[in-house]
């Protein structure tokens, strides 16, 4: 998959005579590049692979909007030409007559970006940034950045999750550490019940829960706390996105938590208390500090989880709660865009290793228990 | 941990205030999956509850089999209803998503076993390395392991066959097993293994009768967590199978993106139950996984 990220050799593979030409133009020199540019062009359009020339089209496009028109109408011509055996006596002539765009040197200067076996194009995309004309980083055009705002969201969401289920995990992992065991093996079930249906499942329970007629906004309805035309819309957007994600995620937090205070003395906050702290002091200076590994624990756990989440935010985000992993799996099975598919999935995998090393550090890795 | 009888009226609130915010917390948990469970039976093609079910007396009308009927295939005239497609996909979705989970819980479970047998050895080289391989599969989020896997696949023609989406589940489901087996092989007497090879048996033998009895609770537990990854898995599926590989969880994917129906409900309720059914067996293997070492220890 790394390999894919920065692939450019298919496109190779159709126009390495041209390529081998174009290297040689001088830019300072000449405004367009030298005749022999335009006939191995035009040689690899009239004898290459159809189907491979369609794939490097493609390819092409991605630099610069307009390339598969002006190629498709370029190579009808030259096939004209050479069914007829006309070759042209100054290949940049015909060329140009067949379609002016060659003429222009912005298209030469956007096949400068593809003439290497490798690529960093895909990198910049995924954070919003494209090649200019001398091949500096440059920003996207307004309308076509999305990918630093669904970054920052992606992250922002996980922040999010991460903090409601530390908030709702802390004091369930902690009741269910203090009770004697017959009740707290009981409740666990609670906890053990969510973290074992499938994740379609809960999903779809979010949904008939969230929906505009669903049972949450019934039940405010039949209570009178809204009235029947004011019902709040909480699921396809980031709201419900948030709602369902802590739900799903929140066992992972519960169960580092539970097995870190179930090993906390509980005479520790009697013997605070005994030397005069107040129950909130004690907790604060004894209890909370014990708990740190578990916390931090869980906490790492639920946003790796939450980062590269997908099917939650794509059935339950609608429009607006889109993550990352949506636009991955988009450029995967719908515009076949694979390059930009893997150069995502790196910075994302680049972003799990770090956590997971964290994760590693604080943790340990064969710490990991399950139920 | 009861309160003291000494504690004062605000500790009492603040007691009784965290009693009632976890009684929120688990309600939060839970709720869902309950709620989900009456609407399945509900006559309506909405996913709602309707008057008629909330009435009381209840009202035989509003409560009816007519989805789970839909959904073992039956299109009879009473069942159909024209928002809902009928179709025999869940059926034929279910036949393919045992057929994947038990065979790769079956490869996944035999290599998580041997994997965790030679990592708990006290010699094994580069343990916490190959250890971090073994898990990653866990920790790596899905999207990127299945858009791995399927520039993998595709390059060695296995996308879109059995086999390939089965390969794939395996290396989901391995870590499971490794972890649930490692930590059964931490209290297990490595000395029985010696006395065993000692009394003559082959290490076959000594596996088959000596280890494998006393770890036999972590490999089935092992086992049950990877066939309920492979069972819920649908990422994967959506790259890499196509509709010959139709699985309940794709076929629910589907459903939830294009019409939303009771149907998936009913489906969803046979899956609480299912889960309902895992977790009380992982829960009993587990106490009596502790029983055993506690004899031992004695």
């Amino acid at each position: 998959m790394l390999l894919r990220s920065v692939d450019d050799s298919q496109i190779n593979t159709v126009f390495p005579n041209t390529f081998e030409e174009y290297k040689k133009w001088d830019k300072e020199k000449d405004e367009l590049p030298p005749e022999e540019v335009y006939r191995a062009l035009f040689e690899e359009l009239a004898y290459g692979d159809k189907i491979q020339v369609g794939r490097a089209l493609t390819r092409m496009n991605y630099s610069k909007s307009g390339w598969k028109s002006l190629i498709k109408k370029t190579s009808r011509a030259i096939k004209k030409a050479v069914k007829k055996d006309e070759l042209p006596d100054n290949y940049k002539e015909f060329l140009i007559e067949a379609n002016d765009k060659w003429a222009d040197p912005s298209y030469w200067y956007a096949m400068g970006q593809m003439v290497n076996n490798q690529t960093s194009i895909y990198y910049w995309n995924a954070i919003d940034r494209t090649f200019d004309e001398e091949l500096n980083v440059v920003q996207q055009e307004e309308n076509r950045r999305v990918y630093v705002a669904t970054w920052i969201k992606t992250l922002k969401v996980s922040i999010y999750v991460t903090i409601f289920c530390l908030i709702l995990g802390f004091p369930v992992a902690h009741l269910l550490a203090n009770l004697p065991l017959r009740y707290s093996n009981l409740l666990m079930i609670f906890v053990l019940l969510p973290f074992w249906t499938s994740l379609l499942v809960r999903t779809t329970a979010w949904i008939v829960m969230l929906q505009q007629k669903g049972v949450i906004n019934g039940v405010l309805v039949w209570l009178g706390v809204l009235n029947d035309d004011g019902r709040i819309a909480m699921v396809y957007n980031e709201t419900g996105t948030l709602i369902a994600m802590t739900q799903i995620l929140l066992p992972f937090m519960i169960l580092p938590l539970y097995s870190v205070m179930r090993v906390i003395p509980k005479s520790h906050m009697r013997a605070a208390q005994n030397l005069g702290a107040k129950p909130a002091m004690a907790f604060w200076r004894v209890y909370l500090p014990q708990t740190i590994p578990g916390m931090s624990a869980g906490g790492l756990l639920v946003f790796v989880l939450a980062i590269g989440y997908f099917i939650t935010p794509e059935l339950v985000g609608g429009k607006d709660g889109k993550l990352i992993g949506s636009w991955i799996a988009y450029h995967l099975k719908t515009t076949l865009n694979w390059g930009l598919t893997a150069a995502l999935g790196a910075i994302l995998l680049g972003f799990m290793l770090i956590f997971y090393w964290l994760y590693n550090k604080i943790v340990g890795i064969d710490n990991i228990k399950l139920g | 941990m009861a309160l003291p009888s000494y504690a004062s009226p605000i500790q009492r609130t603040y007691y009784y205030a965290y009693l009632f915010f976890c009684a929120v917390v688990f309600f939060f948990l839970v709720a869902p999956l309950i709620a989900i469970v009456p609407i399945s039976f509900s006559v309506s093609p909405f996913m709602v509850f309707t008057e008629g079910m909330l009435a009381w007396p209840p009202d035989p009308e509003a409560w009816s089999l007519r989805w789970y009927r839909n959904m073992i295939g039956d299109c009879s005239a009473e069942v159909v209803s024209s928002t809902v497609p009928c179709s025999t996909k869940w059926m034929v979705g279910t036949v393919n998503s045992f057929y994947i989970g038990i065979i790769s819980t079956a490869i996944a479970t035999a290599l998580g076993t041997m994997a965790a047998l030679g990592l708990s050895r006290p010699h094994m080289p580069y343990k916490p390395l190959i250890m971090s391989i073994l898990i990653s599969p866990m920790i790596v989020p899905l999207i990127i392991t299945a858009a791995g896997m399927f520039f993998f696949y595709a390059r060695i023609n296995l996308v879109y066959t059995f086999t390939g989406v089965i390969l794939a589940h395996v290396a989901l489901a391995t870590p499971f097993v490794v972890i649930t087996v490692t930590a059964t092989l931490v209290g297990f007497d490595m000395n029985m293994v010696k006395a065993a090879q000692s009394l003559g048996a082959k290490p076959l033998r000594t596996f088959f009768k000596v280890i494998m009895p006393l770890i036999l609770p972590g490999i089935i537990s092992g086992a049950l967590f990877a066939f309920i990854t492979s069972f819920d898995e649908v990422v994967i599926v959506m790259f890499m199978a196509s509709i010959d590989q139709l699985t309940i969880p794709k076929q629910m994917w589907a459903g939830i993106r294009q019409e939303i129906s009771p149907v998936i409900l009913c489906m969803a309720t046979c899956l609480v139950i299912l889960s309902i059914v895992l977790l009380t067996t992982v829960e009993l293997l587990r106490r009596r996984s502790e029983r055993l070492r506690g004899i031992k220890a004695r």
